[in-house]
């Protein structure tokens, strides 16, 4: 008797079989007596036989719960501090019924159900799909990406399958985080479809793309001109519309990186000359997470040489045998890595597909009066900021003005390192800008600032106070 | 033979309406905060902030709701989905309970409200979550570093994939290494996550043993093969058990081997990926390790691999100090840069971590045993019921923690097909199985994994469903085709999906094709 039941299991509370009896009765009609039996498969000698010193178990809760909270606690959080980190991530204001909806225990734990099955959720998808391509202004939206740089990674290689060009421009003040995801994407000389990136210069006095190095550079051998608008420096693209004009001239496809957030107040990318959209999910209500937030997208007009460039899933609307019933459907699976293996187009697999719940909330929540008033909000505060640090003694706004949310703070007049000024700004419990010296170095000691509708006036003097004191 | 009381069952039905539909103008769900005045005065109107040229022109056409609308609809919403309500034994996904208590936690501003690049002087905690998960996750595969940016299995795959260009690249070889071979039955992540990053792939057939042969291996193997991506049991509940054998004919040859253990369930605590020589592995967090899945992630790969192919790595990584505090540091001159933006999905790496000491050694490996158990157990009920053949009979042996089957008996005798089966049994409260990955070897192909949630009594009513449908086919096979009867819609109608003129992933897409003014 000992020796049958050497591999009975101890009750857990994760685990309903775990019970003696219905392990038990397992054991019964599988037919087994000792559970080894059932790995017959596996050779022996495959099979780990040391110890496994592995740290102890906690099947409490509440145990586990005083275990978790008491290391993180060790944080810090840009709650308790005055955030001023954008680059890439950014604070707003998570509203509680977008986290309400994320963990409805309905949508955090499935996987796949059937289009009936699913179907509430699939309309979740499409919601996210059609709110995206009001505020990007296209017709073509596919579930969402891992992030913004992967997704600008993918336009790039759908780019280059529809024009069968190899050299990409893209702007040099990019998001060097997110340059690198490109780069990634791009490839190596050494294997097939390997893409060379080439940076276009930024104007040292306007912070924009230099368009007589973008001329210089476009060619017939082009086949993607990537910009984000606003730049990753906060500079407002101006000239975008003739910028995606020399572009289109050399036949290039002009791909255009865009915080939604920023587009109740700015106009829709497709507006001037976007053949391809992307761009971050993450502002629409959802939490930073320590990065772990970020989400992307890709949308372009409902034409079929894009659409049949999608590595993502998307759902469409259609019937169902009843008529007029709205359901929900996946378009052009096929041609994803689920469907064709390697002969698809890139990949697709698990996402950030959650994050479209609060997406979709967090849009329909704003609808157009909130995007307009949020943007105009972002704006003023952001420009008070850079007003009031610009008149700081040895501190300069680098582009004082055409910027949106984040911009450039020199603080060379100051003989300090941001490094430094950052960390006494850290004491009086405050984040400084995220530090641009190493990335950017011909912008001297500079940091990028990100204010948002979350930060008062008296954050922002705050802040002014601070600096002021930090760099005396 | 039905063992259970087949329950009365009805999906909520809302008729709910798509969001753009709804609201009324000037309706508000959310205000952002007022500019005070003093800003307003100091910088002015906030549109004349923006360049000439850069104003929006025509408001967005978004729904205009009330917050309590916004949220009764998304709630119908969440009610509208079955999911893990019912019973979802989806194979190859490893349905697990997702423990609340790591909600309660992740949610918290000591995780929810962190900015990746704060100092690492304020990130100690998830810094130290992350090298603690590293460290178990080290132990259960034998490998020597995790890292976590990956955002998927998938993901974790291409991130292999870059690996392998990076270390053949440093060895001045990527050039002429240019092929990577898998298998027929490998998840097809891997063959295209390996074309994606510019290899030529090789693809094994499958033998009547189940698997490849070490000959076809021989034979494809070459000083052109980069790497070897394979997942051992495959999602039949084969094992490989030539796998040491393959991994030092690759070795031998100069290429990587990879292990995609996407099935790792019913070998936890019972195979190491670094003890059958792999140079790297991938788990997914989300499945095996108790992450929710969200539909579709927020997920993570969790990449680890030996020391050899440290240098590789994308940064940032964690390390640690001498003095025992953690600090991030960025890829060296070989690292292969970024996968992905910043650390990774963070708040599932906590999940898992807390997940894994819930369970302890010793719950990793009940886990892994009662999963296989449970699979044994359906094995036995499943056959018993006419017109269900096991995939791959010919081959011997128990099956680890999942089987495929087949209904293309039953598809022959009634018509009714696997995906009729599959909508008939959401009219039960039971969501859909999976089929197979592509290609399918077998015909009217499913595959449960009862993993080790379910209970005897879930697994015993999930075929009992299965059978009651099985015989509503023979008895009334309409009833099984035009299903589900019983669910918040009827039947999709694919026709729509592939054909330009007609499929809309927009409502803006939908309303100018089918000429819907809203």
């Amino acid at each position: 008797m000992m020796e049958k039941n050497k591999d009975l299991p101890t009750p857990h509370p994760f685990i309903a079989n775990s019970a003696e009896a219905s392990f038990n009765e397992m054991l019964k009609v599988a037919n087994v007596t000792d559970i080894d039996e059932l790995f017959e498969q596996i050779p022996k000698d495959h099979v780990f036989k040391g110890d496994w010193n592995f740290d102890p178990q906690i099947p409490s809760e509440a145990g586990l719960y005083k275990h978790l909270t008491r290391i993180l606690r060790k944080n810090s959080s840009a709650e308790e501090n005055l955030n001023f980190l954008g680059a890439g991530c950014w604070q707003h204001y998570v509203p509680a019924i977008c986290d309400e909806m994320v963990t409805r225990t309905e949508f955090l734990t499935p996987v796949w159900g059937t289009p009936s099955s699913d179907h509430g959720r699939n309309q979740v998808w499409f919601e996210f799909q059609s709110q995206i391509g009001e505020l990007v202004g296209m017709e073509f939206v596919g579930l969402p990406l891992y992030s913004f740089g992967t997704a600008g990674g993918h336009a790039i290689r759908m780019a280059a399958r529809i024009n069968k060009r190899s050299k990409v421009l893209v702007q040099s003040s990019i998001d060097p985080e997110r340059l690198a995801v490109f780069k990634t994407y791009c490839g190596y000389p050494e294997l097939d479809g390997y893409l060379e990136i080439v940076m276009v210069d930024t104007d040292a006095i306007t912070g924009r793309i230099n368009l007589d190095d973008l001329k210089a550079k476009i060619s017939r051998d082009v086949s993607s001109l990537y910009f984000d608008n606003p730049n990753y420096l906060g500079v407002i693209e101006s000239e975008a519309k003739e910028i995606a004009k020399i572009a289109h001239d050399a036949g290039a496809e002009v791909i255009i990186g865009v915080d939604p957030i920023s587009l109740g107040v700015l106009p829709s990318p497709s507006e001037y000359g976007a053949d391809i959209v992307v761009g971050t999910t993450q502002p629409l209500g959802v939490h930073m997470n320590a990065g772990g937030g970020v989400g992307g997208f890709i949308a372009t007009r409902d034409d079929e040489k894009y659409a049949h460039e999608y590595p993502t899933l998307q759902v469409s609307l259609t019937g169902t045998s009843e008529p007029g019933e709205m359901a929900f459907g996946l378009t052009l699976f096929e041609q994803s890595s689920y469907g064709s293996r390697e002969h698809g187009k890139d990949w697709t697999g698990n996402s950030v597909y959650l994050w479209t719940v609060a997406n979709a909330t967090y849009m329909s929540l704003l609808g157009p009066n909130g995007f307009a008033e949020i943007g105009k909000t972002i704006l003023q505060r952001s420009h008070y900021a850079a007003k009031k640090i610009a008149e700081i003694p040895g501190i300069s706004v680098t582009w004082p003005s055409g910027f949106f949310k984040e911009f450039v703070v020199n603080f060379d007049g100051t003989k300090k390192k941001v490094s430094q000024i950052n960390k006494s700004l850290l004491s009086k419990k405050i984040f400084g800008g995220k530090d641009l010296s190493r990335d950017f170095p011909h912008l001297g000691q500079s940091a990028l600032y990100c204010v948002t509708e979350i930060h008062t006036l008296e954050d922002l003097d705050s802040l002014v106070s601070a600096l002021k004191e930090v760099t005396k | 033979m039905i063992k259970s009381k087949i329950r009365k069952y009805h999906a909520p039905v809302w008729d709910e309406p798509l969001v753009m539909q709804m609201g009324q103008s000037g309706r508000r769900g959310s205000i952002a905060p007022k500019t005070e005045s003093k800003i307003a005065d100091t910088v002015g109107n906030a549109l004349d902030l923006l360049p000439a040229g850069m104003k929006r022109a025509n408001p967005l056409n978004l729904p205009e709701l009330s917050e309590f609308e916004v949220q009764r609809h998304y709630l119908h919403l969440s009610q509208q989905t079955l999911g893990m309500m019912g019973i979802s034994l989806f194979g190859t996904c490893t349905m697990k309970y997702n423990p609340r208590v790591n909600e309660r936690i992740v949610y918290q501003p000591f995780v929810a409200e962190m900015h990746p690049h704060q100092d690492p002087e304020t990130m100690q905690g998830i810094l130290e979550v992350v090298n603690r998960f590293d460290h178990l996750l080290r132990k259960l595969s034998g490998l020597d570093k995790f890292v976590f940016q990956a955002g998927g299995g998938a993901d974790a795959a291409y991130t292999q994939a870059c690996m392998t260009r990076a270390y053949h690249a440093s060895r001045g070889e990527l050039e002429q290494r240019n092929e990577i071979i898998t298998t027929a039955q490998a998840h097809p992540c891997n063959p295209a996550t390996a074309a994606a990053a510019g290899f030529k792939i090789i693809t094994l057939p499958l033998e009547d043993d189940g698997f490849p042969s070490v000959e076809a291996l021989k034979a494809v193997v070459s000083n052109r093969t980069a790497a070897l991506m394979v997942n051992n049991p495959d999602d039949i509940g084969i094992y490989n058990p030539h796998i040491k054998e393959w991994v030092k004919i690759v070795h031998d040859a100069g290429g990587l081997c990879f292990y995609d253990h996407a099935n790792f369930n019913g070998v936890m605590t019972r195979i190491r990926a670094a003890d059958i020589g792999f140079d790297a592995c991938m788990y997914m967090l989300h499945k095996t390790f108790g992450g929710p899945k969200g539909g579709g992630g927020p997920a993570v790969g969790a990449y680890g691999c030996n020391e050899k192919l440290i240098p590789f790595l994308a940064g940032p990584t964690v390390e640690t100090s001498a003095d025992g505090s953690f600090y991030l540091k960025e890829g060296g001159e070989n690292s292969v840069g970024r996968i992905r933006e910043f650390l990774g999905n963070i708040p599932t790496v906590i999940r898992a971590y807390s997940w894994t000491r819930s369970m302890g050694i010793e719950g990793l490996r009940d886990a892994a045993n009662i999963s296989v158990l449970a699979n044994n157990y359906m094995e036995k009920r499943l056959l018993e019921i006419p017109g269900i053949t096991k995939g791959m009979p010919d081959v011997k042996g128990r099956r680890l923690e999942m089987t495929r089957y087949s209904l293309g008996e039953l598809t022959a005798d009634t018509g009714v097909s696997c995906l009729d089966v599959q909508n008939r049994m959401t009219d039960y409260g039971v969501d859909a199985y999976w089929l197979s990955h592509e290609p399918w070897f077998i015909p009217e192909p499913f595959t449960p994994e009862a993993g080790e949630l379910w209970s005897v009594e879930d697994i015993d009513y999930w075929i009992d469903v299965l059978e009651t449908v099985c015989n509503e086919a023979r008895t009334n096979p309409e009833l099984v085709k035009t299903s589900p009867h019983n669910q918040v819609v009827h039947k999709q109608n694919s026709t729509n999906l592939s054909d330009p003129a007609k499929w809309a992933t927009t409502w803006r897409a939908y309303k100018r094709k089918y000429g819907v003014t809203n």
